[in-house]
């Protein structure tokens, strides 16, 4: 009986779609729109561009990190230094902040990669510390009160308050379509196929030729790199800069750690609802102080309990839907998919 | 003599970091279960000894209250929730514990509010002991150290003298076959956190009586007692205590070219140590 690889299905290229006009639709809100929307769709954008990237470490690399507030700080660091001492262009700096930060988790895996499961957890967060400890000690960038932009750098973006709004917007629709782009294509390539081995079972991935610990190690590079870049983003929308603001265990690690959990962790889908929970959950609870995170907090480990694949999870599995096409599904000639055979 | 001095209170603030560390070392020994919230309980610990110095207590009688009360949290958190966590991987029980901790940090930041606390133990704190060429040691610090390795010893003796001790390391060695045998996992690891629990609640009470605390105190000791089990070697107890030695020597050597410099200079050594020696200064199971 022939049978053939196929890795769309009808869901998948109908989301593509949808997709596709739903992200039209958001790029032309600074026309319509309000600035408030914007600044909101922003935030969420970076927060999705940071729940995707600590889902492709921890959900597909089994990379658990509590560390990603080192990328985010090393990189938004990157962009004050580099705008401000050798007056490179904002939007320039923005791309050597990633290359930068990428640079820099060179040498941090070659510590934290010593430790395996939750012990790695912890000693990224060491990590962090000890890098958000650091740059408090150093003059140049400030030390423990931190950087502001000056107004001569940010005109720089754009002459104007409203065409800075306008491409500041643009550039956050742009990190997430970047991020899941890379995401995407990284799954669906052989490092996408290799890092599936892994997760199923890393002794069996690496009898059978799979280099678990380069497949690791790129992984960990690539979210570096990106993370970095967000993370001077989000500071180039924030103007200021502090040790405590940009190594922030909460606002980027612990927030994002939610959503992904929530979401359903190790799906494309997966932080998308995650962080539409969130920010739903902000909202409601917005005038009950640090409640939300404690409703967060319980939401999430009912859900590593009860339903550990997350909302999505329990979605694709009840309608057998799953919108991003990185799966492959044996098809017979005949034209009928098979039950269970997506991996 | 200021270097010998400085060595010695970094090495007696080693047995405060030990008594962090016990707890983490004994749920990873006998279940594989790293705590993350391991640093939030011994605040939380240190808020019941709050409670119960309100009710007028003498901050160090309040162990009588809060151990038992520690214990029986960390028997019911094991039964009713973590067990349910370690048959599915690596995920599930460091999500959860990842979640108890951020749900216990804003639950007392409700509470207790965002200021800081600290409890005070009368004359022993400022009590010492000359040593002699004008090293003076405090009277407090010697007895968390004393602490520590009573504490150390007494878990010795119930790994290797008891019958609960054997149970705890066969199932250590293999859950599997230790159920085969008729030991009730899922009991044995409730007590095993409810042990974890007691030394907890030394940490925390002897904690608050040493430096202030506020909720967002715990993340912070989770990370000094996980650097002491790793300096010292997973698995091995005494290591443990010597790993919360280098620490503390580590940050003393720090605070004395300047206080910024003080819990940077553990992170350092320890971070030195992992590159040098991953496997800790005297390891004994491997992960």
């Amino acid at each position: 009986m022939a049978v053939t690889v196929e890795r769309s299905t009808r869901a998948s290229r109908g989301f593509a779609l949808i997709l596709c006009a739903g992200l039209i639709a958001l790029a032309t809100i600074p026309f319509w729109g309000e600035a408030g929307t914007m600044r909101l769709i922003a935030e969420m954008s970076y927060y999705l561009a940071l729940a995707q990237l600590w889902n492709l470490l921890a959900g597909y690399a089994g990379l658990v990190s509590v560390g990603q507030q080192a990328f985010v700080g090393l990189g938004a660091y990157s962009l004050f230094y580099l705008t401000s001492q050798f007056d490179i262009h904002p939007l320039l700096a923005l791309l050597l902040a990633g290359i930068v930060t990428a640079a820099i988790s060179l040498p941090m895996a070659l510590v934290v990669f010593r430790l395996r499961g939750a012990y790695f957890a912890v000693g990224t967060w060491v990590l962090a510390e000890t890098f958000q400890l650091g740059v408090s000690l150093i003059r140049p960038l400030g030390g423990g009160s931190g950087m502001t932009l000056t107004p001569a750098i940010v005109r720089q973006i754009a002459p104007d308050r409203a065409g800075r709004e306008m491409i500041v917007y643009w550039i956050a629709l742009a990190i997430v379509v970047l991020v899941f782009a890379i995401v995407y294509f990284l799954l669906r390539s052989r490092h996408g196929l290799a890092l599936t081995a892994i997760r199923d079972s890393e002794a069996a991935s690496e009898s059978l030729g799979v280099d678990t610990l380069r497949t690791k190690l790129m992984i960990y590079v690539v979210t570096a790199a990106c993370t970095g870049f967000t993370g001077a983003f989000i500071f180039l929308q924030k103007l200021r800069l502090s040790p405590e603001a940009g190594f922030s265990v909460n606002d980027w690690t612990v927030v994002v750690i939610f959503m992904v959990v929530i979401g359903g962790i190790g799906t494309l889908e997966g932080p998308i609802l995650g962080m539409l929970v969130y920010f739903a959950l902000r909202e409601v609870l917005a005038n009950y102080g640090s409640w939300y995170l404690i409703v967060l907090g319980v939401v999430a480990v009912a859900i590593m309990l009860k339903a550990q694949d997350g909302l999505w999870g329990l979605i694709a599995k009840r309608f057998n839907l799953h919108l991003f096409a990185i799966r492959r599904h044996l098809v017979r000639s005949s034209g009928t998919t098979t039950g269970a055979s997506g991996f | 003599m200021d270097n010998v001095n400085i060595l010695i209170q970094g090495g007696l603030l080693g047995g405060l970091y030990a008594l962090f560390a016990i707890g983490l070392s004994l749920s990873f020994g006998i279940m594989r279960l790293v705590n993350i919230a391991h640093g939030d309980l011994i605040v939380l610990a240190a808020y019941v000894g709050l409670i119960a110095v309100g009710a007028g207590m003498p901050a160090l009688w309040t162990l009588v209250v809060v151990i038992p009360v520690m214990f029986v949290l960390g028997y019911a958190l094991q039964r009713g929730l973590l067990n349910f966590t370690l048959s599915g991987g690596l995920l599930p029980p460091l999500l959860v514990t990842f979640g108890i901790s951020i749900i216990i940090e804003n639950a007392l930041l409700e509470a207790f509010g965002p200021q800081t606390y600290r409890l005070q133990a009368g004359a022993i704190e400022t009590q010492s002991v000359q040593l002699g060429g004008g090293i003076a040691v405090g009277v407090y610090p010697l007895l968390v150290f004393a602490t520590a390795i009573v504490g150390i010893a007494a878990l010795q003796l119930l790994f290797y003298r008891t019958r609960l001790g054997r149970a705890f390391r066969a199932v250590s060695d293999d859950a599997g076959t230790a159920e085969l045998m008729g030991i009730n996992n899922r009991h044995l690891y409730a007590l095993a956190m409810a042990i974890a629990m007691i030394f907890t609640a030394l940490a925390g009470i002897l904690m608050a009586i040493r430096t202030t605390f506020d909720p967002a105190a715990g993340p912070i000791r989770l990370i000094f007692a996980f650097e002491a089990v790793i300096i010292g070697g997973l698995g091995n107890l005494w290591g443990t205590l010597i790993g919360g030695m280098v620490l503390g020597i580590a940050q003393a050597l720090g605070a004395a070219l300047s206080p910024t410099w003080q819990i940077l200079a553990g992170h350092i050594a320890f971070l030195i140590i992992l590159v040098v020696r991953p496997n800790g200064l005297f390891p004994r199971t491997r992960d």
